[in-house]
């Protein structure tokens, strides 16, 4: 298959997207109100109540704002990617998913240029809520934007690719509550997404391994360290190792015939 | 790209040759028995010198060379020359020596001594006492104007500003201000002097000819029980433009239009912030904070908290060098 077709499909997969972020504005927007209630009101509450140390990658004191503003973009991601999954198990069915992947390029291609055009849309989200955030002081350096795009792409990379791994085991639309309760939750509150690690150690220690064993808390913490423009090794490999795992499994599991959606039987 | 290229190898090379134009700050730390110094360019502390039991307030002499401590459990006012940086010699200071201010003569030393209820004024070059002065109950902060004219001393038990003749070493006046009066510092001008009181959370700003209060400023901080809001150290910037009040356990630093006495922000620091200093251009300003044992430096051209530095345990005050 000549490079150009390799092209011309990334860019149809990634129009695609386009169209339908567009076509679903409000659900964009409502997508925002989630991380900025929890920014503004959920953290104003806290803020005194919490009290945060000096912690890397911040050079002084912050307020809690300023802390959980990176674990809200984690979070950002995180729903659309589970959503974002969701919306190809319902494709792979009845939409155009399956005409996608009628395409005779490589699955794993089609999948994984998939997951990037929905990481597009949740980058967008992200950097829009940053802007808003800023409102309420949290002001990360000015070159912080843009380091911090990769490890939002990569952490989009990553969580759309368990979305896939899961979606493959769903055998009904119904049991994307499960998801929202078994995956999602705890996820989010089992990081360093709310609260900084050592606290959590301070708090209970086997609740701090497990976080510290969440794939989440280290895309949390790559998203961190580069909107403030530092290198966190530990982080990166381990949210790029994790993506790497999920993308393999993902592809290797995406089977369009085996699963049924509100009952139906498979075709 | 080359030209970007070029202009950061020129770039590097001149920072690499230039000499290093720092400089430092010293910081007392109270539980620690030392001094804390900080280069302000890397913001590191470069060396920690042992000094006299729970140093408190310190001060440079006018010409940069000394620097005096009040070392208040060993009821000393130690003079550590920076050049050697070491303790070179000691002044009597009655007891439980907290604050200082030394007159722009260079020479007399105004001690507040906590203990005795009395200001203790000391001749540095000589070593002489000059004038032992009853004041209020636990004295505490301690001001000379730039115009060398007043003397001020705060008493904390009897709220007081205590208004002390430079020329007669008496008290001409005294002023009652919010309860236990914590620090004084005089505009420029020497026409407008800020008071602290911490118990009361106020700030009393008084007109140094007419020797009265003309505004009283008090502070809410989001999301900080009031209780907590407690001023002590104060700063102003030689343009008149801002002053600088640190919070005490409120763990912020106000900053208020000098000229309108609106605070303009809260600035989150370490906790228990208690004194600060302004560098020589007034583009930074360091507070110490006692209970997370840090030093928390401002950018003002940002009004941004940009880095706080570890030091000792519960640092007390801090002076920048501005020769150094």
């Amino acid at each position: 298959m000549k490079p150009a077709a390799y092209w011309h499909c990334f860019v149809g997969i990634q129009t695609r997207e386009w169209l339908r972020f567009w076509q679903q504005r409000t659900r964009f927007a409502s997508a925002l109100v989630r991380p900025l209630l929890w920014l503004v009101v959920f953290a104003a509450g806290f803020r005194a109540v919490l009290g945060i140390s000096i912690i890397p990658p911040y050079q002084t004191y912050i307020t809690y704002e300023t802390y959980i503003a990176p674990g809200l973009c984690g979070m950002i991601i995180l729903f659309n990617s589970m959503q974002g999954a969701l919306s190809m198990v319902y494709d792979r069915e009845l939409g155009s998913m399956r005409v996608l992947l009628m395409s005779p390029l490589p699955r794993p291609f089609l999948l994984v240029t998939k997951l990037l055009a929905m990481g597009v849309v949740s980058v967008i989200q992200v950097y829009i809520f940053l802007f808003i955030a800023l409102l309420v002081d949290v002001e990360p350096p000015g070159w912080g934007y843009l380091a911090v795009l990769p490890a939002l792409i990569l952490a989009s990379l990553m969580l759309g690719a368990l979305g896939l791994l899961i979606a493959t085991w769903i055998k009904q639309l119904e049991n994307f509550a499960g998801v929202m309760n078994f995956v999602i939750f705890p996820m989010f509150f089992m990081s360093s997404a709310l609260y900084p690690l050592w606290r959590m150690n301070e708090a209970s220690p086997w609740l701090y391994w497990v976080c510290q064993f969440n794939p989440f808390t280290h895309a949390v913490e790559a998203i961190r360290f580069s909107l403030y423009l530092e290198w966190n090794p530990l982080a990166w490999g381990v949210t790029a190792g994790v993506t790497v795992v999920l993308v393999i499994l993902a592809t290797a599991g995406f089977r369009p015939q085996r699963t049924r959606i509100l009952g139906t039987k498979p075709a | 790209m080359k030209s970007l290229l070029r202009k950061t190898a020129l770039a590097t090379l001149i920072g690499l040759s230039a000499p290093a134009m720092a400089s430092l700050a010293y910081v007392s730390n109270e539980k620690d028995n030392t001094l804390s110094v900080i280069d302000t360019e890397t913001m590191q502390v470069i060396d920690t010198i042992a000094v006299g039991a729970r140093p408190r307030g310190i001060l440079l002499s006018k010409d940069f060379t000394r620097l005096y401590i009040c070392a208040s459990d060993d009821d000393t006012v130690q003079v550590l020359d920076l050049a050697t940086r070491k303790i070179v010699d000691t002044l009597p200071s009655g007891e439980d020596p907290e604050q200082f201010a030394l007159h722009p003569n260079n020479k007399h030393l105004y001690i507040a001594n906590e203990d005795d209820a009395i200001v203790t004024v000391v001749d540095v070059t000589t070593k002489d006492v000059l004038a032992q002065i009853d004041v209020g109950i636990e004295p505490e902060g301690m001001a000379v104007s730039p115009d060398g004219r007043w003397a001020v001393n705060t008493s904390e038990t009897t709220s007081m500003l205590h208004w002390i003749n430079t020329e007669t070493f008496e008290i001409e006046k005294n002023i009652v201000i919010g309860q236990r009066p914590r620090h004084v510092e005089f505009s420029k001008d020497s026409r407008i002097a800020w008071a602290s009181a911490e118990i009361g959370g106020t700030v009393h700003i008084i007109d140094v000819d007419k020797l009265e209060q003309i505004h009283q400023m008090s502070f809410k901080v989001p999301g900080v029980n009031q209780d907590r809001v407690q001023p002590v150290g104060i700063e102003l910037t030689s343009d008149g433009k801002y002053a600088f009040v640190a919070l005490g356990p409120a763990n912020h630093v106000a900053v208020v239009d000098a000229q309108t006495y609106d605070v303009l922000d809260y600035l989150l620091v370490g906790s228990r912030v208690w004194q600060l200093d302004l560098n020589k251009d007034e583009t930074r300003l360091y507070t110490t904070n006692g209970v997370s044992g840090d030093v928390s430096v401002i950018d003002l051209d940002d009004m941004k908290v940009i880095k706080s530095i570890k030091v000792g345990r519960y640092p007390w005050g801090v002076v920048i060098d501005p020769n150094s």
